[in-house]
């Protein structure tokens, strides 16, 4: 696959430019924006401040007094051309995740909407393998898609009240991990004892867009005793590389 | 926390709940989704850390309409306040609402909402010593990021300060002409989304007229007005936010993303405020009625360097005499305070 793309360039202010590659959630855009990032990232031009990968864009926030906009638009153009198939950094995590009824608040619930049993839905849960589209929303945060048809559920209505740090989600056809206490629309089906971001660790955020991710079941005194060393700074998810 | 002969502290008196340090914001990580954050009014920021001599960016604290009282420890601090027009008074004295002024040890600056604007800065002529998150001091109370262990100045604080520059027995005036800022117009970029909305949508947003609704914090300003529809749905694949972005919600009603917007998010943004205009909102209360009028990216990049001119220039002080003390003046003060610095 070659990258002959002709991206939108979209104007977000005039500190901003806003690469668009579609308007989906689909690897093959993201794959895209991942690689752009990458050449951009290699060798950054003069005046951008910093790149920010989503699904199906590129926001690249630039100071104009430095650089102006037709000159970034130039530079992109350019490095599209030359641009090869994303092939990621390779690094998979299988990210221990505890579905116990303790931790998996909406779980039961959200195995009722979609006519499985908790165990059905667990399975399917950690049977898939997901990709990592972008990084958002809360620090360290990532969304997930590769999320099995059988799984793939709407956003509630209303959000519900704030689940704790590490919750893993499922909403809008999509998976996430947030690693902060805050409310939400998806559906909270369990909880890793893994911090996404830790600011005393050397790197303060463990996964990144492109990555690959498993979910691994483990039980209430396994997500414990994780949940403490983890807390020491310790990584317990696996990584490995394709 | 022990001052040795280049330090003193910055002790907080009393504050109202939106007093935080903010430096230039910290930037380089929004791919991992962290928050900026940095100061409401950039330009009354910069104006205030290079009236006591500071790099533009550098850390100041940023308050409220709820206030700060502060006082200094273990010697003397070179301080300036610049921002809104808030009601400032140093050992029961009235100032006037932008000044550089030397906070003696045990000495009380106390700075109140005025008669207009909402944010306003108070730099101190040095650094402050707390440790950095991610190379920034900037609060981001949401995440518990940056600032003092991640939150708001609360009474009792201590802040370390390693004093730079010299101190001079004088106030002066600071004269910054281009923090009088009326609100009228705020200028946009169309877009990043503008072609979510039909023509007529995009007239009726430019024609307003927006009053800022009471719903208004670091995050976001909620706009009244007219209500907008959309031409294709409400829901967007999730994409980048940049400060100032506009966007329109299922129910029309537009929302102002500011200094502690999340880095992403699923909205149309019909349009985005041009960064000189973005301390102009973030100062208007709630009430306050305006409109918008777009223009063109080479219009907002020329906006910016006449202001980045202006900052280049320096900031030009005046000693503080009577003259400033007019009538005028003491009528604007808050009366509570007492024009002659008796305290309530």
């Amino acid at each position: 696959m070659t990258l002959p793309i002709d991206p939108r360039f979209l104007d977000a202010g005039e500190a901003a430019l806003v690469v668009e590659f579609g308007d989906t959630v689909d690897p093959v855009i993201n794959d895209r924006v991942l690689a752009l990032d990458a050449a951009l990232r290699a060798d950054p031009p003069a005046g951008t401040r910093e790149f920010v990968p989503t699904y199906r864009s590129l926001m690249l926030h630039y100071d104009p007094l430095g650089i102006d906009r037709e000159t970034l638009v130039a530079i992109v153009r350019r490095l599209m051309t030359g641009l090869a198939e994303w092939r990621g950094e390779g690094t998979i995590w299988t990210l221990p995740c505890c579905y116990d009824p303790a931790l998996a608040e909406d779980l039961d619930e959200a195995a009722q909407i979609l006519g499985f049993t908790r165990d059905d839905a667990v399975a399917l849960h950690t049977k898939a393998t997901y990709r990592v589209y972008m990084c958002g929303f809360t620090p360290g945060q990532i969304y997930l898609g590769g999320v099995p048809e059988q799984l793939k559920i709407s956003r509630r209505a209303t959000p519900r009240p704030p689940h704790p740090a590490g919750a893993v989600s499922i909403g809008g056809g999509l998976g996430t991990v947030v690693p902060f206490v805050m409310p939400t629309g998806w559906y909270v089906i369990g909880q890793t004892p893994e911090r996404l971001y830790a600011a005393e660790r050397q790197d303060a955020f463990l996964i990144r867009a492109g990555d690959l991710v498993r979910f691994e079941p483990i039980d209430l005194s396994t997500f414990r005793d994780l949940a403490q060393r983890a807390g020491g700074g310790e990584i317990v998810a696996r990584k490995r590389a394709t | 926390m022990r001052a040795d002969a280049s330090e003193a502290i910055l002790r907080i008196l009393s504050g109202g709940p939106g007093a935080t340090l903010q430096d230039a914001g910290r930037h380089g990580y929004l791919r991992f989704g962290v928050t900026a954050a940095g100061p409401m009014d950039p330009l009354a920021h910069a104006t205030a850390n290079l009236a006591v001599g500071n790099s533009a960016g550098a850390t100041a604290i940023e308050v409220s309409v709820g206030g700060l009282e502060v006082t200094a420890e273990s010697g003397a601090l070179r301080v300036a306040v610049a921002g809104g027009e808030f009601s400032l008074n140093l050992d029961g004295r009235p100032l006037p609402p932008a000044v550089v002024l030397n906070l003696e040890e045990g000495a009380v600056l106390k700075v109140r909402a005025g008669g207009r604007g909402s944010w306003c800065y108070l730099a101190v002529a040095g650094r402050f010593a707390v440790p950095k998150v991610l190379g920034s001091h900037a609060t981001h109370t949401r995440t518990g990021f940056g600032g003092l262990n991640g939150r708001a100045l609360a009474v009792g604080d201590r802040l370390g300060i390693e004093r730079s520059g010299s101190s001079q027995p004088s106030i002066s005036a600071i004269v910054a002409p281009w923090l009088d800022r009326p609100l009228d117009t705020i200028r946009v970029v169309l877009g990043p989304q503008h072609d979510f909305f039909a023509d007529d949508q995009i007239s009726a947003f430019l024609a307003g007229p927006w009053t800022v609704s009471a719903k208004v914090d670091r995050m976001a300003y909620y706009l009244d007005g007219p209500q907008l529809t959309h031409a294709r749905g409400y829901n967007i694949v999730s994409d980048g936010i940049a400060m100032g972005a506009i966007q329109v919600p299922g129910d029309g009603r537009p929302i102002v993303l500011m200094a502690d917007r999340q880095s992403t998010g699923g909205y149309p943004k019909i349009a985005t405020i041009i960064g000189p205009d973005l301390g102009r909102l973030a100062q208007a209360r709630p009430g306050a009625v305006f409109r918008f009028a777009a223009v063109t990216i080479g219009q907002a990049v020329e906006a910016r360097r006449s202001e980045a001119a202006l900052l280049a220039r320096g900031i030009v002080v005046e000693p503080l005499t009577r003259t400033h003390l007019s009538s005028e003046f003491l009528l604007g003060l808050n009366l509570i305070d007492g024009v002659f610095g008796v305290e309530g």
